[in-house]
């Protein structure tokens, strides 16, 4: 049953992506000529026919996410669609059973199929291992990525590419499952950076836009950068234990408490250090600070994309990470407080970003990236199975933000900019009511999903005995705050007050059906995901829910359970708070923000610019790399390396033959002269040279 | 075991196609076609009876096998020749690109064909000889001698800087080679023999190991190529017809990293180890250096060469890492990206055919006509780039993961080219595939043919299923690296246990 849920999805996408290859092959002649093809070698003439009227389509550089086309769709584009969906389900379906039969039956499976890397000591090996950890997030992924297949039926139904779209989909979602199911760090990788590829195919989907093929690569190129660090802990895991399979790492892990490796002269802690290159790797995939600009550009990508992948699934591999290795991460308190660190600080500093962006999907994209945050918060506090439960939450509510952003784009004709809506809630009432729904479930509403999830990770971080513990309390009961002011301020300006764009207004209509059932779905699970689930991921439920599969601080649970009252409440007063203002702000009096602004126009334009990070790294990063690169060809390769190495020798060469031919006068006597001279120095050396002995 | 000279068969079956263009004499369209239909033909037999190797190889014995050794010159140099574990891969990659080669240039050369048919023969016979030869001068032989029809290719097909490009590639390579045939004569005279497997179990000098390691390694680290001696590659790839950078890329490279494996390692195990810091930095460096270099690359068959430069850094760390996993590692890296680099010059000879230009800024949105060229290039991409589940990964991780334990800082600063590599094949894919078709000359290019076709698709095959399942090259290598790397560690610390009871 595993392999089905995991290889389903392989399936629709190899069929999917042949429907499309083959399409697009049977639309674009082949030939290697390019003035005439005429030229009778090439054997392929079935497939030259095609029609040629693809030479003048164009996607205009149009800014927005759009998809405005003049071609026809890929031959075969429903048959697509409808393969991968299908696989999809049953895909899900089966995860759930899986769900209840190891989370409650206990029946955890390791499946091998096939060696991968064998040399030496070095033993890796294809093999599914399913523990109640990865039966959760095969729910996750798996109920996710099908609603958004569904979606995108709808949302995609003008794009002439749409069995590629959903090949690049059904590929995220294998690649993402290869990654939660593995049971060695090397297949996790694989998972890893296939969930990369993935999400840098569907983020330059649209690969006419230079923005979208600039934000893939930054995002392939900024998570790699992170995958140093990864790899580098695989290393160091492999160097000391010598192994990378998680059975061996968990139990050879206590052993290595005092150990040190010697890095650079500096003696690390060897678990402290491996944790961190592991976490390095965390942070590029959940976008955490510093490693967290790639997320805002993937925005470019098509919004069931950001939905599936940059807010539900593949972001939260970080979180997931730290949780698969938990008995790792919990020898090596050291770590622990610089994920806490970390995950504060995402949280506090993605949310002041988000109070004043424009754009609706980079509100809630900020929004994704301060609550993986809170989840990391959870894991350095020690409290791996709250960080999943909120991890299980958010994947619903977001993904149902960013689908129900993409019903507002859809209705808006590709319009992203909440200054020119407005007044929506009475043209696209169902958007409205799950928007809401999952603006309650973000800001922790009481008995909503992000209610429990929520506030038990701000529960945790007040009770764990780390370090930055009152740190990324406070951070986190902040961001609370902040969450709330921004998401309503998005609902408000969205759906009330007036419209500000008239045109766009009068033409909007709800979504079709293949959309709004999805999203109907997502906004149920954004309220049920919460309670019923509440003592299996944060209560008493834990220890018997996760067995082995995650190694919890001991007694934070219970811990969590006798907090002084105040504690408990105060998520909740700086929802209402944050809520309040923004009901000020965007309703009552909405000539506020804008003086606000005026007032302090270095704060607004730092918020507003994203605290210039993407300027510091172009500074720091992009520039002085493409100076050194240019630098090393030109003057490394070209005038040293090559100026006295081949070029100066052959140049030397020259000049010397050139003396040489001067020399060769053609007058006898200067000829004669000089062997009269040699003679002499011939002698000279003989007698006092050699002869001297 | 075998009946008849199966290793001499492979190695020359190459010439005799070549001597049969030659009689068939004739310079018109017909005379052309042959040729090509004979070089075709004796390539892939060629395969063919290379794969009787495979089939019968013995991977549990570390040994040489398939000997032949028949007396030759004087006393201690024979002709003998035989594979193990580490050539024998090499071999399959030689006899298995050859007809992809010689169908990439079916079109594209249309002077002197029947030359060039034979050059590229005759090549061929000397890279397998390289590969199988088990004596120090018959395998100098074979190894200067490939360098007389590379010189030709690149000088007589090549692009408009072609003479430059083939005397700066002759006179480096030459001027390494130099030096080895010095050293070959020091073994000589030490030993008594020029056999390979003799040698390897002769102990040398420490004073002779050493300049002889240096010898060796100015001729190896000049072919490999290893910074700074690499400025010859780019020159050369540029100017090189696309058959010629494909075989450059894809094996001739590999002659060095072989060198390292079955002389350097095995030979001068002492002064290896002694040296390894040297070929650590170098090869730091040039994974660092090359990679930043190929960021700024405006030609695309330069920024490949650069991209190979730093791939072969991967290799030489690995290789002196001289662990299990480095040294397997190195070998499977390097049948890896001979596959992969090869694959990528075939993908630019596709489009250099088409426009006739190299420059990346020629180019911009094929995706929009060429589908089927945008997804084999972008799988060639990613495995250039090292993604797992492509052959690429699985070489850059092993030797990775080999030289962490012996070098820290090594490793880690190796593991820097993972970023860039992805930043300088990215952005050279973005340029040429992806956005908008809005160059005029672009307008009515066209897709892959079925003959370009035919030489990608079983390379994209092979380059996605060593990167899943890769145990058929890793257990044909397996025994023959356990092997030198059990060799390799117990002289060093057979000299480590003697200097500490001094």
């Amino acid at each position: 049953m595993v392999q089905a849920i995991v290889f389903l999805p392989l399936l629709g996408a190899i069929l999917a992506g042949l429907i499309a290859i083959f399409g697009a092959h049977a639309r674009n002649p082949s030939g290697d000529t390019v003035e005439h093809h005429d030229d009778g070698h090439h054997g392929h003439d079935a497939h030259a026919q095609a029609s040629a009227a693809h030479d003048d389509h164009g996607h205009d550089d149009h800014g927005h996410d759009d998809h405005h086309v003049s071609e026809p769709a890929a031959a075969g584009s429903r048959a697509a669609e409808l393969i991968t969906t299908c696989l999809l389900m049953i895909s899900a379906g089966l995860s759930w059973v899986t769900l209840v039969d190891v989370g409650f039956m206990h029946h955890d499976a390791r499946i091998a199929l096939f060696p991968w890397i064998n040399s030496g000591d070095l033993q890796v090996a294809w093999s599914l291992r399913v523990d109640t950890l990865t039966a959760v997030m095969l729910v996750v992924v798996n109920t996710v990525s099908a609603l958004v297949h569904l979606y995108s039926i709808g949302y995609m139904d003008e794009d002439p590419h749409r069995p590629r779209f959903f090949a690049y989909l059904s590929l995220f979602t294998f690649a993402m499952l290869m990654l939660v199911t593995s049971d060695n760090l090397v297949q996790m990788f694989f998972g890893w950076e296939g969930v990369g590829l993935a999400s840098y195919l569907l983020i330059g989907f649209w690969y006419q836009k230079p923005s979208a093929n600039a934000a893939a690569i930054k995002a392939f190129v900024v998570n790699r950068v992170g995958d140093f660090g990864f790899a580098l802990g695989i290393f160091a895991v492999f160097m000391l234990l010598k192994s990378t399979d998680f059975e061996t790492i968990f139990a050879g892990a206590p052993g290595l408490a005092g150990k040190t490796i010697d890095v650079f002269g500096w003696h690390a802690d060897a678990l402290t250090l491996t944790c961190l290159l592991l976490f390095m790797g965390a942070m590029g995939k959940s976008a955490q600070f510093l490693l967290h600009t790639w997320l805002p550009d993937a925005m470019e990508g098509p919004t069931p994309v950001s939905a599936l992948i940059h807010a539900a699934t593949m972001v939260t591999a970080g979180v997931f990470m730290v949780a698969r290795l938990s008995p790792l991460f919990e020898l090596a308190p050291n770590a622990q407080a610089v994920v806490m660190f970390f995950g504060a600080t995402t949280a506090f500093f993605a949310a002041t970003i988000g109070l004043v962006q424009n754009d609706i999907k980079r509100i809630v994209a900020y929004s994704t990236c301060s609550q993986l945050g809170y989840m990391f918060v959870a894991m350095g506090a020690g409290a791996y199975s709250v960080g999943i439960f909120h991890l299980f939450t958010h994947a619903f509510f977001k993904a149902l933000l960013f689908l129900g952003s993409g019903s507002v784009i859809y209705a808006m004709h590709h319009e992203q900019d909440i200054r020119n809506m407005g007044g929506l809630k009475d043209r696209i009432p169902f958007t409205y009511i799950v928007m809401v729904i999952g603006t309650l479930a973000l800001t922790g509403f009481p008995l909503t999903a992000g209610y429990f999830s929520k506030d038990a990770i701000i529960e945790s971080a007040f009770v764990s005995h780390n370090p930055f513990a009152m740190y990324g309390f406070l951070m986190t009961v902040v961001a609370a705050g902040l969450t709330s002011f921004y998401s309503w301020r998005l609902i408000f300006k969205t759906f009330h007050g007036e419209p500000h764009d008239q045109e766009h207004y009068e033409a909007a209509h709800e979504a079709p059906l293949w959309m709004l059932v999805p999203i109907g779905v997502l906004a149920a699970g954004s309220i049920l995901a919460g309670f019923p689930f509440k003592e299996l991921f944060a209560g008493h439920g834990v220890a018997e829910f996760f067995r082995e599969s995650l190694k919890m601080h001991p007694n934070i649970i219970e811990e969590m359970h006798h907090i002084p009252a105040w504690i408990a409440y105060l998520p909740t007063v700086m929802m209402v708070v944050g809520a309040y203002i923004s009901y000020v702000f965007y309703i009552r009096r909405p000539y506020l923000p804008v003086e606000l602004a005026n007032q302090h126009p270095m704060l607004y334009q730092f918020l507003l610019n994203k605290w210039y990070f993407d300027e510091l790294y172009d500074l720091i990063f992009v520039r002085p790399a493409k100076w050194i690169g240019h630098f090393l060809w030109k003057k490394g390769d070209g005038y040293v390396i090559d100026g006295f190495g081949p070029d100066g020798i052959s140049a030397r060469v020259l000049d010397v033959t050139r003396n040489v031919v001067k020399i060769q006068t053609g007058y006898l006597y200067h000829y004669a002269f000089a062997m009269l001279i040699g003679v002499a120095g011939l002698i000279t050396w003989f007698m006092f040279g050699l002869g001297g002995q | 075991m075998t009946t008849w000279p199966i290793l001499s068969v492979v190695t020359f079956l190459p010439l005799f196609g070549a001597l049969v263009i030659y009689i068939s004499r004739g310079d018109d369209d017909a005379a052309r076609s042959n040729s090509r239909w004979i070089a075709l033909w004796t390539t892939l037999v060629t395969f063919a009876v290379s794969l009787i190797l495979v089939w019968r190889f013995d991977a549990t014995n570390p040994d040489f096998q398939f000997i032949e050794k028949a007396s030759w010159l004087a006393s201690g140099i024979t002709y003998h020749m035989g594979v193990d574990g580490i050539s024998l891969p090499f071999v399959i990659l030689t006899t298995a690109l050859m007809p992809f080669c010689i169908i990439a240039s079916w079109k594209s050369v249309t002077i002197r064909v029947r030359e060039y048919m034979m050059a590229f023969l005759l090549l061929e016979t000397l890279m397998i000889g390289t590969f199988s030869a088990l004596d120090l001068v018959l395998f100098y032989l074979f190894f200067e001698g490939g360098l007389i029809p590379m010189f030709l290719i690149i000088g007589v097909w090549g692009g408009p800087r072609r003479v430059y490009a083939s005397f700066k590639f002759f006179l480096y390579t030459l001027l390494g080679s130099v030096l080895m045939l010095l050293a070959i004569m020091a073994l000589y005279w030490n030993a008594g023999t020029t056999d390979i497997p003799t040698l390897m179990h002769t102990a040398v000098p420490r004073s002779l190991q050493t300049w002889a390691w240096l010898a060796f390694f100015a001729s190896f680290a000049v072919k490999m190529p290893m910074w700074p001696v690499h400025t010859w590659l780019p020159d050369a790839h540029v100017e090189a017809p696309t058959a010629g950078s494909v075989i450059l890329a894809a094996i001739l490279l590999k002659m060095g990293g072989y060198g390292f494996l079955r002389f350097s390692l095995p030979m001068f195990p002492l002064a290896s180890h002694d040296f390894a810091w040297i070929i650590f930095s170098l090869s730091a460096i040039a994974i660092i250096y090359t990679s930043l270099v190929a960021l700024m690359q405006e030609d695309i068959k330069k920024l490949i060469a650069y991209s190979s430069v730093a791939h072969m850094g991967f290799v030489t760390m690995g290789i002196f890492a001289g662990t299990t996993q480095g040294v397997a590692g190195g070998v499977f890296q390097m049948i890896s990206h001979g596959i992969v680099s090869g694959a990528l010059f075939l993908c630019v000879g596709i489009v250099y055919d088409r426009m006739h230009t190299r420059e990346i800024a020629a180019y911009g949105g094929l995706v929009n006509r060429m589908p089927l060229y945008a997804l084999v290039f972008m799988v060639f991409t990613m495995a250039n780039v090292g993604l797992p589940g492509t052959s690429g990964f699985v070489g850059e991780f092993m030797t990775l993961i080999g030289t962490f334990k012996v070098s820290i800082p090594t490793a880690t600063f190796a593991t820097f080219g993972v970023i860039l590599s992805a930043g300088y094949a990215l952005w050279l894919y973005r340029k040429v595939v992806f956005g908008t078709l809005t160059k005029p000359a672009l307008a009515s290019i066209k897709d892959l043919t079925f003959r370009e076709g035919l030489m990608l698709f079983p390379l994209v095959f092979l380059t996605i299923l060593f990167g899943v399942y890769p145990k058929p090259v890793l257990d044909m290598s397996a025994a023959s690296v356990q092997q030198l790397v059990n060799n390799y560690n117990t002289a060093v610390t057979a000299v480590k246990a003697a200097a500490l009871i001094q």
